[in-house]
């Protein structure tokens, strides 16, 4: 037997996965259904010279995140929706103040207390907007134990690299379900740099010529740091009333995530060479959608599936070279409609987009995928 | 006799200073400052006993008394 | 310049945002000679909250969060478990301090974890006009109480006790110099330490509660006000009513540090 692969819940996936990724600190406050990823960051970390803190509230867990990734640590946090409409203030702040972190979101049904046992993807707008102002963040969306992990590891790169909260938009489906996780010898992991500017020279938030800021540094390294969530300058000092600053702030806030759109764009195509029908699925919808997408091959209908495997920022140019030749596009989600608009919004006029929303927190059955792909 | 500095450019001309003074060493001045507060002026300076409650009450670290020379040196911690 | 604004003050950052005879600025004044005492300037990292108290470690040029509004002591919490062998000070008014971050307060000072929070306490909202706040005295007038505060005060440093903070210190810009000490006391303390500096605010308290903007005026009603701490136990209920206690009001070390026993626990595996 491979001592490699064991069978684990989602939740713990993604506790290997960010572990694997240099996690080394987590805040949180016990919910359904994602606990399990507390209670084993509370067991796991103290072993990788890690620590661990439940704190009062997820306000106060996502602000000990930000507290922690500044204090040198890559940390993060884990909750489902009645906790992420409460971290999205501090969200906010980490995107204003470009701080490394990530949040796992294992959905829930809502609004409000909602579902607490059952799965949704309700949360893929809160995701992309749920603080206020304009910024961009990173979700991405695992649909099996083995995704769970490999997509925290990207979750924590991708946060290193580009200093954003990224969000992992798991649910509760993936969460809780057992099956094979087949952990790698190693991971590519990106490492936490400090700039290369000395600090004499340093400035907080100076653009680089690539869209991104100068390294990451930390409390305690020379640079005198001033994490500043009001709009500032690039010495870090607020510029509340300079028009222009402001404007560039937000600005270089969007476009740092939107010019790497491409590289942003992580999708898994089946069967999509000659498919005349499409399934654009993610998170735990993907199970469902692959098995509909199989049986309807079986049936001689040419379908494909499209996997949205990071879902914010959208893959406009890669979802709409995909369906080039498709006629109709299902979009199987498990809320009201919500990302079948943003396919809408690439596609429309081209391709005729069916919304198919699963409410209550029943998965889609591949049955009800396939009796859309074949009308 | 102690010297005592007055930083106009970051003086705002509250005049804590000379009301915590207990020798009545500084007095307001007649002349307005570059950013228009009316700022302190020392006149007495004889009087100062190098307390340092007008520099330790400062709101805006505007004040720094030295002490004589020969005598101790100002804890200005 | 002072010296010691010359070698610690962000000067980018200066002027201070602080209205004339402002306390908060004494307070700034106090922090840098605790500071300076302590040896301790290349070693700390400074969290303000928001309002004007949460600006002061902004103008001083070291590692600072100038966080959101009442969040402060819980990105101190990340910070301290990230660098624990760092001195963690944290700047807070008494609205940011115990009214939208209350929550955050009272953990911190349940787990006793070794953060120094100064509270600034100007008895009002000051940046956002004059609005009641969690510390203004019953029935005084503001402008979210324009007939008179129906609600009670918190006393921050009861709160503080109650909660488990394990040092508690309370002075007044009247008594700078023992400001000063206490912070020095807080910061070497090592657990939950609490310096509650109550401070003039002339644009905003003074006008609408106290009937004047004069600062000398305002700081002298913070002098008479004082009582030390180890005469107020003779006093009435009566007599001590509009009086601020002012001393070190607790010290103890019976209660175990909380990031020493989170890295404690890599030790104890499978306990």
């Amino acid at each position: 037997m491979n001592k490699n692969i064991e069978i684990v819940q989602g939740n713990e996936a993604c506790v290997r996965g960010a572990l694997a990724a240099g996690c080394r600190f987590f805040a949180g406050y016990p919910i359904t259904p994602a606990t399990e990823i507390a209670e084993l960051m509370a067991l796991m970390l103290p072993d990788h010279d890690g620590a661990f803190v439940q704190m009062e509230d997820e306000l106060g867990s996502i602000n000990a995140v930000v507290g922690a990734a500044w204090g040198g640590m890559k940390a993060c946090t884990a909750t489902t929706g009645p906790g992420f409409s409460l971290m999205q203030e501090g969200i906010g702040y980490a995107a204003m103040t470009e701080t490394p972190c990530v949040i796992i979101n294992v959905q829930r049904g809502g609004p409000a207390t909602g579902q607490p046992t059952m799965s949704s993807q309700q949360d893929v707008m809160q995701a992309k907007y749920g603080s206020h102002g304009d910024y961009e963040i990173i979700a991405l969306c695992p649909s099996s134990v083995q995704e769970g992990f490999e997509l925290t590891v990207k979750a924590f790169n991708l946060a290193e690299r580009f200093r954003v909260p990224v969000v992992v938009l798991s649910d509760e489906i993936v969460g809780h379900t057992r099956e094979k996780l087949r952990i790698p010898e190693s991971v590519e992991v990106t490492p936490r740099t400090a700039p290369m500017a000395p600090p004499q020279e340093y400035q907080m938030y100076k653009v680089g010529p690539d869209g991104l800021l100068d390294g990451m540094p930390q409390v305690g390294q020379g640079y005198n740091i001033l994490v500043e969530s009001q709009a500032h300058g690039e010495d870090g000092n607020r510029k509340g009333n300079d028009i222009v600053t402001c404007a560039r702030v937000i600005e270089h806030l969007c476009a740092k995530i939107t010019d790497h759109a491409q590289e942003l764009t992580d999708i898994v195509t089946l069967d999509c060479e000659d498919a005349e029908v499409l399934v654009v699925a993610y998170g735990s919808v993907v199970r469902s959608a692959k098995h509909a997408v199989r049986l309807a091959r079986e049936q001689g209908i040419k379908a494909g599936l499209v996997q949205l495997r990071i879902l914010w920022p959208f893959p406009d140019e890669a979802l709409s070279r995909l369906a080039a030749s498709a006629s109709k596009v299902v979009v199987p989600e498990m809320n009201i409609g919500k990302i079948s608009r943003e396919v809408q919004r690439v596609l429309g006029g081209q391709v005729k987009v069916v919304s198919l929303p699963a409410l209550g927190g029943e998965l889609h059955t591949p049955q009800k995928i396939i009796s859309e792909l074949g009308s | 006799m102690n010297r005592i500095e007055i930083d106009n450019d970051f003086c705002k001309g509250c005049h804590l200073c000379i009301a915590v003074c207990p020798q009545e060493v500084l007095e307001i001045s007649k002349v307005r400052s570059g950013k228009g507060y009316l700022v302190p002026r020392v006149a007495r300076v004889d009087d100062c006993t190098g307390c340092l409650q007008c520099e330790m009450t400062c709101p805006d670290l505007s004040i720094t008394v030295i002490h004589d020379k020969g005598k101790k040196e100002a804890d200005h911690a | 310049m002072h010296p010691l604004a010359e070698k610690m003050l962000r000067k980018s950052a200066l002027p201070s945002i602080y209205c004339p005879g402002c306390g908060h600025g004494t307070v700034l004044n106090s922090f840098l000679r605790a500071v300076e005492k302590l040896g301790i300037y290349e070693n700390m990292a400074l969290v303000g909250g928001i309002g004007c108290s949460g600006w002061t470690p902004v103008f001083i040029n070291t590692d600072t969060i100038h966080s959101l509004h009442g969040r402060a002591i819980a990105m101190a919490t990340g910070l301290k478990l990230a660098q624990p062998k760092r001195k963690v000070v944290v700047f807070s008014g008494d609205g940011d301090c115990v009214a939208i971050g209350g929550n955050h307060f009272i953990h911190a000072a349940r787990r006793n974890i070794d953060l120094t929070v100064v509270m600034l306490n100007n008895n009002i909202y000051g940046m956002t006009g004059g609005q009641v706040a969690p510390t203004t005295p019953y029935q005084a007038r503001t402008q979210t109480s324009p007939r008179g505060n129906p609600e009670q005060p918190f006393d921050a440093c009861e709160l503080a006790r109650a909660a488990g903070a394990t040092y508690i210190a309370r002075w007044t810009t009247a008594q700078p110099a023992q400001m000063a000490k206490a912070m020095r006391e807080a910061i070497e303390h090592k657990g939950f330490s609490f310096v509650e500096t109550v401070v003039q605010c002339p644009t905003q308290a003074g006008r609408y509660m106290y009937g004047t903007s004069s600062a000398v005026k305002l700081y002298e009603m913070l002098k008479d006000n004082s009582v030390k701490a180890s005469k107020a136990g003779e006093l009435t209920p009566e007599e001590l009513t509009g009086k601020i206690v002012v001393g070190r009001l607790l010290q103890k070390t019976d209660r175990p540090e909380f990031t020493e026993g989170v890295y404690g626990l890599s030790d104890a595996k499978g306990a």
